[in-house]
């Protein structure tokens, strides 16, 4: 396996707070890392800096071998468009669209025609037990089914690579855990690496491999142990 | 797991040969562990002798008689008894781990590596239970969680020891 996307010795603050202090991870493709670790300890930083919405004070971010820390805002927006998913958590649906607009707001942004976009829209429906709720808009929806309906958004256009920020924290634990079950047997299914921020151990557990972020430190225990 | 309550319990259900007995035992509740025919039935030899069952017919066969055993009322009241009474809530105190966290600071050795190696064969068992939820049945899936939830609470445990360590170095190491 190849690495798809990698932090190299990132440092990040907030002002004078310093979030990450020479975080390095690196991700292969078709991975699911779970990235962990105690409130505060830098997780969702690292979590934004590879996925090009922070920008890193120094180091590097490196995607399928380009510069992410490079590039210009708007190169950093196509990549997020064209290439990643993104599912958080609290779905974020966008409350004056329907369900399958919402879903299809990914293709439509990257400039699918309408015609197409809701076609392949429909089908995450039918794939994460959703039929019936296309016409819904998000306040219509249970928690569990909205955040179905945000993975669907996230997966939609085939990204390479699938970012989660605690998909699974504002949702029951049996909720949860089938959220879980349908993003990885999804994101298996298509190829999909995926890197999900949990504090949760059985929410980690559906990954092939965790990390811990301490201090802004990214500690591979695995690597640890061996 | 108790093999005498649980064949009682399955016997409840209806009355049954051994052969059925440990069938349904294996299914359910062997998980990989098939209970061994003598097993099987010198348990019931015990029920019957203690009069928790009664054998109601035999039916001849090519091998040894088919006997069906039918729970009595005694045997009936235990499985009652068992059902309702709870489970003792088994104070773990993480002895072996609790142990090694405080002989590795007295010890000035890495306690916080220690626990990340524990975490991390912790997070690995998850994995694969996670993994048996994710394919098998949901009696499988019931089995997994029950391991689940505790190897979560200990992880629990080790975050907050964690994050107690410096305390408790200057605690263990006046």
């Amino acid at each position: 396996m190849s690495v798809v996307i990698e932090a190299r010795d990132v440092e990040f603050s907030f002002g004078q707070t310093p979030a990450l202090r020479g975080a390095s991870v690196a991700v292969e493709a078709g991975e699911i890392l779970a990235v962990m670790g105690p409130s505060g300890s830098g997780k969702s930083t690292l979590l934004h800096c590879l996925a090009g919405i922070l920008v890193p004070d120094s180091g590097e971010i490196l995607f399928d071998g380009a510069g992410v820390h490079a590039m210009a805002e708007t190169e950093r927006s196509s990549l997020r468009r064209d290439r990643f998913g993104f599912v958080f958590q609290f779905g974020q649906l966008v409350p004056e669209l329907t369900a399958v607009e919402n879903v299809a707001l990914p293709l439509l942004l990257s400039g699918v025609r309408r015609k197409q976009a809701l076609p392949k829209a429909y089908d995450w429906f039918a794939r994460l037990g959703l039929d019936g709720l296309e016409q819904r808009r998000s306040g219509e929806l249970s928690g569990g089914q909205a955040q179905r309906v945000a993975l669907a958004r996230g997966l939609v256009a085939e990204p390479q690579v699938l970012f989660a920020d605690e998909p699974t924290g504002a949702l029951d634990s049996l909720t949860g855990e089938q959220v879980m079950d349908l993003l990885v047997g999804a994101a298996r299914e298509q190829g999909t690496t995926v890197i999900l921020v949990t504090h949760e151990p059985r929410i980690a557990a559906y990954a092939d491999r965790e990390v811990m972020v301490r201090d802004g430190r990214v500690n591979a225990p695995d690597r640890i142990a061996s | 797991m108790s093999v005498p309550l649980t064949l009682l319990g399955l016997l409840e259900r209806e009355p049954s040969h051994g052969y059925d007995l440990k069938r349904d035992y294996d299914a359910f509740f062997g998980r990989g562990k098939p209970l061994p025919f003598g097993q099987v039935y010198s348990t019931l030899s015990r029920l019957a002798r203690d009069g928790k069952v009664v054998i109601s017919d035999v039916a001849p066969g090519a091998g040894p008689d088919r006997k069906r055993y039918i729970i009595t009322d005694v045997g009936a009241t235990e499985v009652e008894q068992w059902l309702t009474q709870p489970v003792d809530p088994e104070p773990h105190l993480q002895t072996v781990l609790f142990a090694k966290v405080v002989l590795a600071l007295m010890l000035d050795r890495p306690a916080a590596e220690y626990l990340d190696t524990q975490r991390s064969a912790h997070l690995r068992r998850m994995r694969e239970l996670t993994e048996i939820k994710r394919a098998g049945s949901l009696v499988d899936a019931l089995l997994a969680d029950h391991g689940l939830y505790h190897l979560e609470a200990d992880l629990r445990w080790i975050e907050m020891t964690g994050a107690r360590l410096d305390a408790l170095r200057k605690e263990v190491r006046p």
